[in-house]
């Protein structure tokens, strides 16, 4: 073997065109190949420089040892979720950047072609959406489904709590491979659906689709996995009395997003697989010969992709609906209602996929079908909103936080709806599909339904998470900015799509659109700023974290289990499994008396031991991913063994388990509970100042 | 005990019950994703039976006698797997539980050698995947069962392997529970294969 077939074989095809200043090097003399160099070779650096100052801190600070069995290996649901909220906080900030990329891109391009070359605006656009939904949506709310549903329904951990951080492994790489694109490059310009032909290998040979393909099927076998984990924890974990309709909404919302999971993201891992079939081993399914059919490729991916709206909207609901009860003070209105709703919502996701692509050939009865179905899915949703509004009627409402939010959803979201029933019908469609006015659609939908709930809950449970509240100022400032941003981003799109814009446009002529894309641009910015903001706040709150302490653990007068407990909770959540006898069984305790008392039947608790095969299985389907984007075949054999005989391995494992004794727990809970008795009740008013410390007289007790 | 017809954990053990219904039950749902993925193969291969392409159809490539022994072969499989497991809840010595898990593996090893004789003959007759969109849909369905029986056949020998160091405790048991019901849902995926792809087409 000489060293050329050496390397040949050891490298695959990654050579030094993947680099992201190689055009300048090619290209000295062109102005444009040194503007997009520089981007694309700034934002590796950040990668790279921000892995370095993420290895350099932690050996500093000897962070290390912690990191692994705090963290990495740990399988606490608690952790797990945490871990997965930073993972999309990290995304999302790309994902936004990469969005006023696109944004000042298109503020520029009238009469011109703008500042990116038409291949990097394709990679921004495909990263963005792809981010935005898989890396960024999705974690967001495994993470906080992970994080707030076991303690809601009382259990002391999911269901498999191994799996759970396999899951989160099997995400975390996806994430890692797009942002190993900004290193080695390129990502893929074919869009977040990754539409065939213009990804098969006839159009675009290149590592692009293939790291679109492999980051989206290691995300998507990470959320089936989970969607697994959730429903059977729901199924089977649930405390002694929980019975279903005594659930806090949120649970509903998590059973029905992993119901939706298990049966929507394999359509998915089809859809790719077979892509990455047609690829890499000269398949024909979805090609333009040999009986090929791209039509198979859009059924599979919007058999995916539409009930996948629903799994990023459903939780935001549960949130949603436990932030308007929890600060009127008043339970939730039409609880049943919204419950079938919520299922409702759940079945119809299956019935209205065509709708993506009405004018792609299909007969007009057809079209009509999916139009009514989709139509339908108003009603369940409009019976929630005014479950909601009727929820704050007449109640002690808070304009805390979360409420901002959850306000500025309301009226949003059904401006976004009301567009989405126009779009439904086939007859508009065909006039505005594949504009902006879609693009405004959706982001309507995604930004003030999923990501203000995200923010809504992010903000209500940190506390239950860390023992300290947010700041509440930067907290306003960052929910404004977020609402009136949003407001300024994308109702311009929706004059655009109707002048006729079509999306991921790179350069145009139209003067009057110029007025348009300037003003989102605005928007765009303004959001940055609110994420800003967000960081902000983090960082003021950390630092302030004793003078916002709520150990106590019940901030907000919360009317479900979580609050029950200390803040943050202990390993095992619960000293004694509690047994519920109502709705909202944590107001009823405090209502009755029966909050914060010591309970006499001490057990010892069995909780899993750490694991590392999340970990393990993370960084192998990475590196086996990385494999077979760059062809090192070596890498993927290697990868799939490792993989292998890491599971095995684990299977010959039989001391999975570590106990915690009863005296261990009381004492832990005696001395917490000894520390919150001292404590004076916070009322409702003092809420967002620095009298809050966590023990709260109940809204109904404070107007007796 | 009732709850769990094809097993028998320590009678007195109720914690452990509980788990091995989750356990169980969870497996159940995993498996419901996995007729997620032969369903929608199944559709893909039915919307492109037509895509012949001008090559080589199911008359110019199937051999349905083959196709008849390994059918026999895996349901007699079912059976063998079927015994493993009663011999399992009856507490029997491991030597018994080791021959109908042997006969098992091997039943499953004949099934994949005679496959991959079809697969062999279909590629010597120019029925390779590349050739049309049918072939295409043919090479992913098909061969995914048969790698899904051999990730079965590979987690047999580990669940025998862990009698041999473990004796039959619970995992174990949980373990060969498990592997049961996924070797029965193949063999209902092979019935759907042998229907739809084998008779189907032929008929």
């Amino acid at each position: 073997m000489t060293l050329h077939q050496f390397l040949d074989t050891a490298f695959g095809r990654l050579g030094w065109d993947a680099l992201p200043f190689w055009e300048i090097v090619r290209h000295p003399h062109d102005g444009k190949a040194w503007l997009n160099g520089l981007i694309a070779s700034g934002a590796a650096s950040l990668v790279v420089f921000g892995a370095l100052a993420v290895v350099v801190m932690l050996t500093r600070r000897r962070w290390w040892r912690s990191l692994w069995s705090g963290w990495l290996t740990s399988v606490d649901h608690k952790k797990i979720g945490i871990m997965y909220v930073i993972l999309a906080l990290v995304m999302l900030a790309r994902g936004l950047v990469e969005a006023t990329f696109m944004r000042a891109h298109q503020a520029t391009a009238l009469n011109d072609t703008g500042f990116l070359t038409p291949e990097h605006f394709g990679e921004f656009f495909t990263t963005h959406g792809t981010i935005m939904i898989f890396f960024v949506a999705m974690p967001f709310l495994t993470g906080l489904i992970n994080y707030v549903m076991p303690l809601q329904i009382g259990a002391r951990d999911v269901s498999f709590p191994v799996l759970n951080s396999i899951s989160l492994g099997l995400t975390a790489a996806g994430a890692a491979l797009v942002m190993v694109s900004l290193v080695l490059m390129p990502f893929s310009t074919g869009g977040w659906s990754g539409y065939p032909p213009y990804t098969e290998r006839s159009f675009n040979p290149g590592a692009g689709p293939d790291y679109w393909i492999w980051a989206v099927t290691l995300s998507s076998l990470g959320s089936t996995l989970t969607g697994i984990n959730f429903s059977v924890t729901v199924y089977k974990e649930r405390a002694p009395g929980m019975h279903f309709f005594r659930m806090p909404l949120f649970c509903w919302t998590a059973l029905c997003t992993s119901i939706l999971m298990i049966f929507a993201m394999p359509p998915l891992t089809v859809a790719t697989a077979l892509l990455a079939l047609d690829r890499y081993a000269d398949f024909h399914f979805f090609t333009n010969d040999l009986g090929g059919n791209m039509m198979n490729y859009a059924n599979l991916f919007w058999l995916f992709g539409h009930p996948e709206v629903y799994i990023l909207i459903l939780p935001a609901f549960g949130v949603y609906s436990e932030v308007f009860t929890t600060f009127s003070g008043k339970t939730l209105y039409g609880y049943r209602a919204l419950v079938l709703a919520t299922m409702c919502i759940a079945v119809l996701s299956f019935g209205v996929w065509m709708h993506h692509f009405f004018t792609m050939g299909q007969s007009a009865e057809l079209n009509a079908v999916f139009g009514i179905s989709t139509m339908l899915i108003g009603i369940p949703t409009g019976v929630k909103i005014f479950d909601w509004m009727l929820t704050m009627y007449r109640g002690q409402v808070r304009l805390t936080v979360p409420m901002i939010y959850a306000l500025g959803f309301i009226m949003l979201f059904v401006i976004g709806g009301t567009t989405g029933i126009v779009l439904a019908n086939p007859s508009v469609d065909y006039q505005v599909h594949n504009t902006l006015f879609l693009v405004a659609h959706f982001h309507n939908m995604l930004i003030p339904g999923t990501l203000f709930g995200m923010l809504a809950g992010y903000t209500m449970w940190f506390p239950k998470a860390f023992g300290f509240r947010l700041d509440e100022i930067w907290g306003r400032r960052a929910a404004l900015g977020w609402i009136a941003g949003f407001v300024l981003a994308f109702f311009p799109l929706y004059g655009l799509g109707l002048l006729g814009m079509p999306r991921r446009l790179h350069a145009y002529v139209e003067p009057a659109y110029l007025p348009f894309t300037v003003v989102a641009l605005v928007g765009t910015l303004l959001i940055v700023a609110a994420f800003a903001c967000l960081c902000v706040q983090l960082w003021v709150s950390v630092r302030d974290r004793d003078h916002l302490s709520v150990r106590a653990g019940d901030p907000w007068d919360g009317r479900t289990l979580e609050w029950a407990t200390s803040a943050p909770p202990p390993e095992y959540n619960f000293p004694v499994v509690p047994t519920v006898e109502s709705k909202d069984p944590f107001t009823h305790e405090k209502l009755d008396g029966k909050a914060l008392q010591s309970p006499d039947d001490w057990q010892d608790i069995e909780m899993p031991r750490n694991a590392a095969l999340g970990l393990v299985l993370g960084l192998v389907g990475f590196l086996g991913c990385f494999g077979l984007v760059w062809y090192m075949w070596w890498l993927v054999v290697l990868a799939a063994l490792a993989g292998l005989g890491a599971v095995i391995a684990r299977s010959f494992t039989r001391n999975t388990t570590k106990t915690i004794s009863a005296d261990e727990v009381r004492a832990q809970y005696m001395e917490w509970l000894e520390n919150v008795r001292a404590l004076p009740l916070t009322v409702r008013s003092q809420e967002s100042s620095r009298a809050n410390n966590g023990r709260a007289m109940p809204v109904m007790k404070e107007q007796q | 005990m009732s709850r769990h017809p094809g097993l028998n954990l320590d009678a007195s053990h109720a914690p452990a019950h509980d788990q091995a219904v989750t356990l169980v039950f969870g497996f159940w749902v995993f498996m419901m994703s996995d007729v997620i993925v032969f369903g929608l193969l199944f559709a893909t291969y039915v919307a492109m039976s037509d895509a012949l392409a001008g090559g080589p159809g199911p008359h110019d490539l199937f051999e349905l006698r083959t196709v008849f022994i390994e059918t026999l072969l895996l349901l007699i499989s079912s059976l063998t797997i079927g015994m493993a497991s009663l011999s399992m809840k009856h507490e029997r010595d491991d030597a018994r539980l080791f021959i109908w898990l042997g006969l098992t593996f091997g039943l499953g090893l004949a099934f994949l050698s005679y496959e991959l004789h079809d697969f062999a003959s279909m590629v010597e007759k120019g029925g390779v995947p590349s050739r049309s969109g049918w072939l295409s849909a043919f090479w992913a369905l098909v061969p995914l069962h048969a790698l899904h029986v051999s990730a079965a056949m590979l987690w047999l020998v580990v669940i025998a392997v862990q009698v041999l160091i473990f004796g039959q405790d619970s995992e174990v048991k949980l373990g060969l529970l498990r592997l049961t019901v996924l070797w029965h849902f193949l063999d209902i995926v092979w019935i759907g294969i042998f229907t739809i792809v084998y008779l189907g087409e032929l008929g």
